[in-house]
């Protein structure tokens, strides 16, 4: 074995971007356009391929893996950690720098890339053993192995076009997990398949690292990076922004969404799902007497104030919730009107919904709400990470002890002994 | 799996590289299960199944002899005409599909090739060689038609495989080239359909190349399927071209082509996912 299993140098991928600007005005347009002048229209259309904007979806990233390492990739959408990945997979030329990976190297990109809908599972698995470059024996040899893993067996002669999405899904992991591959590349394929398969499939990972393998593993899981990688990289921009053990990179890098979560203070412009006829404008604290507050406080009253307008239809039979997620983005606690017996019969066009608690049960800590509310049964709004809340410590207890290390949310309790 | 791991260099290419002949060995199997993939997936729910392979082109030969055989009395060198036509539209059909699905096989796999490394030309090989395994099942049908209308190939015959090579060659050749230019400018897919039907008929497929005057039959032979047609006649029937300056040119101008082609096609496979 060499010391490192991954050496990546400088590594940069530059994209072209806006290429179709030929296609602007509608094919009608261009037709016209085509026929009044081919030769421009044609001359135009070639050069125009080549010369756009570019973008780097990468630059300057270095790192190097040593053998049998699992490292966790974390970044916002758009950060390069799928262009990285697809360098690392060669699926991609990078644009410079140099990378050097030792041994064979197995991806996951997407899952299922690569099955045929005609054939049976039984015939895609070789064919996909076959893609990711295993020799027909060695699928023979582990192919009882993958059956069980994906517990398909029953329909592995079954055309995979009539499979469930979920078996789908569990026959393609099989494949690439007992490709017993050097390097092994993930992408975010967990995200799909229920919570027992994801189980299983981390487990399968945490295994393939045991082995001696290397394991790269792009998440927006936090839970998934903290709990398999011991070392994460944080990518941004294109660029590597850290680079250590998982819980700090982790921590700073749940930190900044936070910030940048607050900094949008205004909910407004958030991104929401639903139908819009009612949107979220707020969230505020009050304390028990309705002073504004900055932070909650454990253990203390505090009022949530949500406020919202409407587009000026009367809204019926409202409900309203928010979840409030932990640092690793993890829902712990909801308030919801429903389970008070509180929906709101009818809404006028503005307001604010206040939600009172006379002791908030949260350990001090920084948290994120997710806003949502529905009219008759429809989302009318939805504000993932709308807001920021702060929970600063305090007594919970009335006893002075203190509240952390005792789980996600606190509980009054008395002790007796019963002899 | 013990044995030393390799280390893969991944660097920018620039410029001629290799091409990159040992990797596509390694994938070998691959190339196989594609083809069986192509050949079993294109059958499946179909009540004729693989019956259509040999179908299509024996339909194609009933309807050209009864149009360009018995209505416009095209001459046929002497053979009876659907034994003349069906000679031709074997190499033909085999070169004409390899090109068309080649050409498209990075495109309609762009699935497969964004999200798994493989290398590329086993893509366009595997669509070549499926026109392949499809000749040689239509092939079983002109050995039933040579034995009906009594005709017995000569020695001639061991010719034939490299008759078959070369149109294989030719097709690959033009095939890469097309699959290239295809994932820039999805044009192509769409035109070389049309692009092939016209080169049927500056092709030897519905008539004789004797029928094409002195002066021009020299340019007319630089056709690489025209000699390849040519040449399957003869080899099989006695008939056409024998092997002669005609065949050296096309093989040698088949070769600079997939060269070519080849090496185009390893630039092209660089940024393909960027662009598809």
């Amino acid at each position: 074995m060499s010391e490192t299993a991954i050496r990546v140098q400088n590594l940069g991928k530059r994209y072209r971007i806006g290429a179709s600007a030929v296609k602007e005005g509608g094919t009608l347009r261009a037709l016209g356009r085509g026929l009044a002048s081919p030769f421009t229209y044609l001359r135009r259309s070639l050069t125009q391929a080549g010369s756009s904007e570019t973008v780097w979806a990468l630059k300057d990233v270095s790192f190097e893996v040593p053998p049998s390492q699992v490292v966790g990739i974390i970044g916002r959408n758009g950060a390069g950690k799928t262009t990285l990945l697809k360098v690392l997979s060669r699926i991609t030329d990078p644009t410079e720098g140099l990378a050097e990976i030792s041994g064979r190297v197995g991806c996951l990109l997407a899952v299922g890339t690569g099955f045929h809908p005609e054939l049976t599972g039984r015939e895609n698995v070789f064919l996909n053993g076959a893609i990711m470059g295993m020799k027909k024996k060695e699928i023979r040899q582990r192919f009882d192995e993958i059956l069980d893993f994906a517990e398909v067996t029953k329909f592995i002669d079954t055309p995979v076009k009539y499979y469930s999405s979920g078996m789908y899904v569990r026959l393609a992991f099989a494949v690439a997990a007992h490709l017993e591959p050097e390097v092994l590349i993930v992408d975010e394929v967990l995200a799909v398949g229920d919570l027992t398969f994801q189980k299983k499939c981390l487990g399968k990972m945490d295994s393939v690292a045991r082995q001696g393998r290397t394991v790269l593993l792009v998440s927006h899981n936090m839970e998934s990076i903290l709990g398999l990688c011991q070392r994460t990289l944080w990518m941004d921009g294109g660029r590597l922004v850290a680079d250590g053990p998982t819980e700090d990179v982790v921590r700073a890098y749940t930190q900044s969404c936070l910030q940048l979560a607050s900094e949008g203070s205004s909910i407004a412009a958030l991104d929401r799902e639903g139908d819009g006829r009612l949107r979220f404008s707020g969230f505020s604290l009050r304390d028990g007497q309705g002073q504004p507050l900055e932070y909650a406080t454990c253990g203390e009253p505090v009022e949530f104030v949500l406020s919202y307008h409407t587009n000026g239809e009367e809204l019926r039979h409202v409900s309203a919730w928010f979840w409030i997620k932990n640092h690793l983005k993890k829902g712990i606690l909801c308030f919801y009107t429903h389970v008070t017996g509180q929906d709101f019969e009818r809404l006028p066009p503005s307001g604010q919904l206040v939600c009172r608690v006379p002791r908030l049960p949260l350990p001090p800590g920084n948290y994120l709400v997710d806003l949502s509310a529905r009219a008759a049964g429809v989302q009318v709004d939805r504000v993932p990470e709308a807001a920021r809340l702060d929970v600063a410590p305090g007594d919970f207890f009335g006893t002075g002890r203190a509240t952390t290390g005792l789980g996600d949310v606190l509980c009054e309790q008395s002790w007796d002994l019963e002899a | 799996m013990d044995q030393p791991s390799k280390i893969t260099r991944i660097i920018p290419r620039r410029g001629w590289g290799s091409l990159g002949l040992k990797d596509v060995w390694e994938f070998r199997e691959l190339l196989f299960f594609l083809v069986w993939r192509e050949i079993k997936g294109r059958y499946r729910q179909m009540a004729l199944g693989p019956l259509w392979i040999v179908l299509k082109p024996f339909i194609t030969m009933v309807v050209m002899s009864v149009v360009f055989g018995r209505l416009a009395k095209l001459p046929s060198d002497g053979v009876p005409y659907p034994l003349f036509n069906y000679c031709a539209l074997l190499p033909w059909t085999m070169f004409s599909v390899s090109v068309s699905k080649s050409a498209t096989s990075l495109v309609s796999n762009m699935g497969v090739i964004s999200k798994v490394y493989f290398p590329r030309l086993v893509v366009p090989l595997s669509s070549a060689c499926a026109g392949l395994l499809d000749f040689c099942f239509s092939f079983l049908i002109l050995l039933c038609m040579m034995l009906y209308f009594g005709y017995l190939p000569g020695w001639q015959v061991v010719f034939l495989p490299v008759y078959v090579l070369l149109a294989l060659m030719a097709s690959l050749a033009l095939g890469l080239c097309l699959a290239t230019a295809a994932v820039k400018f999805r044009d192509v897919g769409y035109a070389v359909d049309h692009l092939l039907q016209v080169a049927m008929y500056i092709t030897p497929v519905v008539y004789p190349s004797s029928l094409v005057p002195e002066p021009w039959r020299q340019i007319y032979l630089l056709n690489p399927m025209a000699v390849v047609i040519e040449g399957f006649r003869w080899s099989l029937l006695g008939k056409g071209l024998a092997p002669g300056v005609s065949l050296y040119l096309s093989a040698g101008l088949v070769l600079i082509t997939l060269f070519l082609g080849a090496h185009l096609f390893r630039r092209g496979e660089r940024n393909v996912v960027d662009l598809l």
